[in-house]
């Protein structure tokens, strides 16, 4: 299949895009795992992994919408004005959990009492106070914002394998880390 | 003298002294705390139950004895999970040790104000020397006696097994402390 160079996402959005996609998938399947653990130092072990994690996929979604907003995507393909905007709900709603996740998370472990330190190196400012009914109040939150963005995340996979398997129109091929 | 017999008649000046015994604690304005770091993470923790015995003159800081007991049951970090697992042997064991125990074996004069507490710390039945900066303000009658000082918890056993890893939670705890006496003469 040949696509023309200008019918690509440019190479930094291909890269955030795969990086973004492995590191949410991770930091989402570490969560499920660790949220069930006893204590246990493996348990502090992943919750600061998964801290660290969510504020990297945090900084990771500043740059990635910069450079969204500074770089034009390729042409739309031709389809249905419904998918089309289907499509744009899911990108937008998606976009939105990117800063709406990592940092719901952030807030709740600052409102428990353990302000984030990235890395282990850099302590990160609380921007709620620390607060035993607002932790509870904010927890089911970065859960169930989760659970929207994997929903949404297996709808945006489910489109493009449509797009691929379906239509047949060469979508896949402009998000492809391969180059044409 | 020597140095026994010189210990023997302080001790006995100190016991014939009453007013010595006058110094009370009062819990309820007093804090100890302590503080943890957990992969970087500074976590605040605190001593709800404590009582100390002070027989304490300013002027005579060397006759000075304080006692101090802090029951460990009563550590808290704020949720009811991590306090269930402060009890545990690994980390307090508060059913075979349920007090800490500090005793003095000298007190001097540092500055105006400020005295240096050298003594005996026991906890989980391990006792190590600690040195204790104090600075003394005086209001209405009362007396704050605050300062902090660090201990190294695997010295004392505190976070065995699985959590010896200090890379996970470093072995330097920082114990902060205000203590509100009444009955201290002026400074």
């Amino acid at each position: 299949m040949t696509t023309a160079p200008h019918s690509k996402y440019s190479t930094p959005a291909i890269a955030l895009h795969w990086l973004l996609a492995l590191a949410l998938l991770t930091s989402f399947a570490v969560g499920l795992y660790m949220a069930d653990l006893p204590f246990s130092p493996q348990r502090l072990k992943l919750y600061n992994w998964h801290k660290w994690a969510g504020v990297t996929i945090l900084a990771l979604s500043v740059a990635r919408l910069l450079w969204r907003l500074t770089h034009r995507p390729p042409a739309e393909l031709p389809m249905p004005a419904w998918q089309a905007r289907a499509s744009h709900f899911t990108h937008g709603a998606l976009y939105l959990l990117f800063f709406a996740v990592p940092l719901v998370g952030w807030a709740y472990s600052s409102a428990a009492g353990f302000p984030v330190v990235w890395f282990g190196v850099l302590p990160l400012p609380d921007f709620v106070p620390v607060s035993k009914a607002l932790a509870e109040a904010i927890k089911p939150w970065h859960g169930a914002l989760a659970w929207a963005l994997a929903a949404l995340a297996v709808l945006h996979v489910a489109g493009a394998l449509k797009h691929h398997f379906i239509d047949r129109d060469g979508l896949l091929a402009r998000m492809s880390p391969k180059r044409t | 003298m020597n140095s026994t017999l010189s210990l023997a008649c302080s001790l006995l000046a100190a016991a014939s002294l009453p007013a010595l015994a006058d110094q009370k604690l009062l819990p309820a304005q007093s804090e100890i705390s302590f503080t943890s770091k957990q992969m970087g993470v500074p976590v605040d923790g605190k001593f709800r139950k404590f009582d100390a015995q002070v027989a304490f003159e300013p002027n005579k800081p060397e006759a000075a004895k304080i006692g101090f007991t802090v029951d460990l049951a009563s550590a808290t970090l704020g949720s009811a999970e991590t306090d269930a697992e402060l009890a545990k042997p690994d980390w307090f064991n508060t059913k075979l040790f349920p007090q800490a125990i500090f005793q003095s074996s000298g007190v001097k004069a540092t500055g105006p104000g400020k005295f240096e507490v050298t003594g005996k710390l026991a906890i989980k039945s391990i006792s190590h020397d600690v040195v204790v900066p104090v600075t003394l303000a005086q209001a209405g009658g009362q007396t704050t006696a605050s300062g902090s000082f660090a201990i190294k918890r695997l010295d004392f056993k505190i976070g065995d097994g699985d959590w010896k890893d200090t890379s996970m939670v470093a072995d330097a705890v920082q114990v902060k402390f205000k203590l509100v006496l009444s009955g201290v003469g002026p400074l």
